[in-house]
């Protein structure tokens, strides 16, 4: 047992927050700690400058442009960036799309789409999820009918994260109605400039438009875009999902966010005193500081099978469970912090160029708005279910 | 014991609700003007003031019903707390407003908490300054709920003592024209204002009570209000409830509905435990309203502290059970999760009321 990171690891920590230091923007890192509504240029911005120091895309091979990090170095760029509010980088394409393209995708498409994730020419956003395949994903519709030199694609794609911003989205795709329902899907890549392709915003809790419907009505896709084979997108869609849940305890998100409360409850007052000399709010919060530490050493556990080789599995739904139940604590906890300003509602005051003064403490206006939207963190992903499902099938064996 | 309703609270319960079956399509103004019609916001009334109940269980039948429907309307702070307080302390021409309350005419608001208040009610630090006519009051009140639409405001004002003495509490009614406001939506859909006085001038008759005296007058109509939100909520659980039930009989995954799955089942099953729950302390604090002071505020924390754990329950496991449509801004079940938490944040919350209730227990021995 050595709970400690090595010499190297440390220097890379060091080199990370070096690198913060100099080039994450104030002004951007006090947007995401308050929670305000990121543009596409600021997302843009942040990629850039990650991608001219070679770490946009940590996780994959140098050979393909990025960075080649172990699980430890990706886990403590995340901390890092996290606990200085730096933008999350949009995983669509470089954690999802790119490991699968350099898994499954010809050459070609390697040489083609994975510079372009890398510049930012392209914005990916996934197609998974359809009105009736949330957790039961097999069960999608979307149907692709080759005809000719392309497949003719019609149906409907739900919960299009950043789907206003992108250019092109990944698609599971059904072009086999015949076999089970996991053996006829395919993987399409899917220009969405292509006619017939038509993004609506979704209002969700908190007032934002994060996610989309992707509505596909007789949409020409070339068939140079299908990675790997046809009918085997079941297996690709499981490899991303995978890496999707690479990180998914979000030990670094849990932490900035703990010390967002903690300002939080340090500037509040209650009874006279500061919140957080409160005996039963700070209760609350060493509860969940309790299972933090705990949750991110199980983390660290994992990542540690992983440096030495062994594929994550189930383990990931654990702590995509635990993980999510203590983000989404906290997130309670910052509402119940700032009292009754947790109640005004301006989510225009979370949205670039608003000039207004904020009701009530800056640190309040998205408090109830951040509670709301990270409802969604047991829910997407595979839900909460879905993982104990997982659990139950694949460790107890039940 | 008996737990039925009486049948004019039953005839009251019926008509407000087949009244509400259609309400969310209707502007705030119309839905005001016609629950007066009704006679809804009379029933928050004895008939000394012009209304016909005013009784514990006649505000839960009302609120249980707005809940349920998931309709804002500024039924609490026009009816329950202003009109409460002018009820309580008013003078003749004072009651006098209370016929335009009754009758949809007039809306008011409570301006009491302040940016260092959170729950406390005897935290004042707005001040009332005597003047040889009158009194300038000066401070910050702040999510004044109804404050923007209100055409009377009901300020709370230090005239004396400490800062969370409960002696030196004044109360003013003051034309809400005639102050600074910052009007803003909360997250339910309500209507709110930060209140801001600067050298106000009011005359003496603006003087609501005894100078000074208002501490426990104030705590009293809380309490009201305080029933009344749990009652709310209570109805907004009924409908989160009743719609996640529907979906997850319909919602067909893995080949079947969601309802077949057991884990699903159980969760479901807590559920409708801890909503009866809620239904039984709301019970409690309605039927405690008319108790001496200690006996009464302890139902009012246990309530408040309850509901608050369960609302959050039932807001977070109906959004988890439908899954992302229950994220979803135009899907119903949304006003009644948001209505949830966000009472959680009125008049004190689940923690301030455990806090509270230890207190109270311990001066009860």
């Amino acid at each position: 047992m050595d709970l400690s990171y090595t010499a190297q690891e440390q220097e890379f920590r060091a080199e990370v927050r070096g690198f913060l230091a100099a080039n994450l923007d104030p002004k951007l890192a006090d947007k995401v700690r308050l929670g305000k509504h990121l543009t596409k240029a600021d997302f843009e911005g942040w990629h850039a400058s990650l991608n001219s120091r070679g770490w946009l895309a940590g996780n994959w091979p140098k050979q393909h442009g990025g960075a080649g990090w172990t699980p430890v170095e990706r886990h403590i760029f995340e901390e890092e960036t996290t606990l200085a509010y730096a933008p999350r980088i949009v995983p669509f394409g470089l954690a999802m799309l790119g490991p699968v393209l350099q898994a499954f995708g010809s050459p070609e498409q390697c040489a083609h789409y994975l510079p372009r994730i890398l510049s930012g020419q392209d914005w990916w956003c996934q197609g998974y999820s359809e009105p009736g395949a949330g957790s039961d994903l097999a069960a999608v519709k979307t149907a692709a009918v080759r005809n000719g030199d392309h497949y003719v694609v019609n149906g409907q794609k739900t919960w299009t994260t950043l789907g206003q911003h992108a250019n092109w989205i990944f698609c599971l795709v059904r072009t086999n109605t015949e076999v089970k329902a996991q053996e006829g899907i395919s993987f399409l890549l899917i220009d969405m400039e292509t006619p017939g392709v038509t993004v609506r915003p979704i209002v969700l809790l908190d007032g934002g438009a994060e996610v989309n419907e992707v509505f596909l009505d007789n949409v020409r896709v070339p068939v140079g875009n299908l990675v790997g084979d046809q009918d085997k997108g079941w297996t690709y869609a499981k490899y991303l999902l995978t890496h999707e849940r690479t990180n998914i305890a979000g030990v670094g998100f849990s932490n900035a966010a703990l010390a967002n409360v903690k300002r939080i409850a340090s500037a509040e007052v209650a009874g006279g005193r500061p919140l957080i000399e409160n005996p039963h709010f700070a209760a609350r919060l060493a509860q969940v500081e309790i299972d933090l530490m705990a949750m991110a050493t199980t983390n660290s556990r994992t990542l540690a099978k992983a440096a030495a080789g062994q594929a994550p599995g189930a383990q990931s739904s654990m702590l995509k469970v635990k993980g999510t139940l203590i983000r989404q604590e906290i997130t309670d906890l910052t509402r119940r912090a700032v009292g009754p300003y947790a109640t005004p509602f301006l989510p225009e005051s979370l949205d670039e160029g608003y000039n207004g003064e904020p009701v009530g403490p800056d640190y309040a206006t998205a408090a109830s708005e951040q509670y709301f939207n990270n409802r969604k963190l047991s829910i997407f992903g595979g839900s909460n279910e879905v993982q104990r499902t997982i659990i139950s099938k694949t460790i107890l064996e039940l | 014991m008996d737990f039925n309703l009486t049948e004019e609270r039953q005839m009251l319960q019926d008509t407000l609700r087949r009244f509400l079956a259609d309400a969310a399509n209707k502007d705030s103004n119309t839905l005001w003007t016609e629950l007066a019609e009704l006679g809804v916001i009379g029933a928050l009334f004895t008939e000394d003031y012009g209304g016909f109940g005013g009784a514990g269980f006649d505000l839960s039948v009302v609120f249980e019903e707005i809940g349920r429907a998931g309709v804002a309307t500024p039924l609490l702070e026009t009816g329950i707390l202003a009109g409460g307080l002018i009820a309580a302390l008013g003078n003749d021409d004072q009651t006098a407003l209370l016929e335009s309350i009754v009758d949809g005419t007039q809306q008011l608001a409570f301006a009491h908490g302040e940016p260092l208040t959170r729950y406390d009610l005897n935290h004042v630090a707005t001040t009332a300054t005597q003047t040889g006519d009158g009194y300038i009051l000066n401070g910050h009140k702040c999510v004044v709920m109804n404050g923007g639409r209100a055409d009377t405001l009901i300020i709370s004002a230090r005239t004396a003592g400490d800062v969370a003495s409960n002696d030196g509490i004044s109360l003013f009614l003051v034309d809400a024209s005639s102050v600074e406001r910052r009007s803003y939506q909360t997250m339910s859909g309500a209507d709110a204002a930060e209140v801001y006085l600067n050298n106000v001038t009011v005359a003496k008759t603006a003087l609501l009570g005894a100078e000074g005296a208002s501490f426990y007058e104030i705590e009293t109509q809380v309490a009201r209000a305080t029933a009344a939100l749990c009652a709310e909520a209570v109805g907004a659980m009924e409908s989160a409830k009743d719609l996640t039930i529907e979906y997850m009989q319909t919602r067909q995954q893995f080949g079947r509905p969601i309802g077949k799955f057991q884990a699903l089942q159980h969760r479901m099953a807590d559920l409708l435990i801890e909503v009866e729950q809620a239904r039984s302390a709301t019970i409690n604090v309605c039927g405690h309203l008319d108790a001496d002071r200690p006996l009464r505020e302890r139902h009012v924390s246990a309530a408040k502290n309850l509901i608050g754990r369960v609302g959050r329950q039932v807001a977070e496991e109906t959004i988890q059970l439908h899954g992302g449509i229950g994220m979803t801004q135009e899907y119903n079940l949304a006003g009644f999760t948001k209505r949830m938490m966000m009472i959680d944040h009125q008049w004190g919350d689940t923690d301030y009321h455990l806090e509270r209730f230890i207190a109270l227990s311990r001066a009860v021995g």
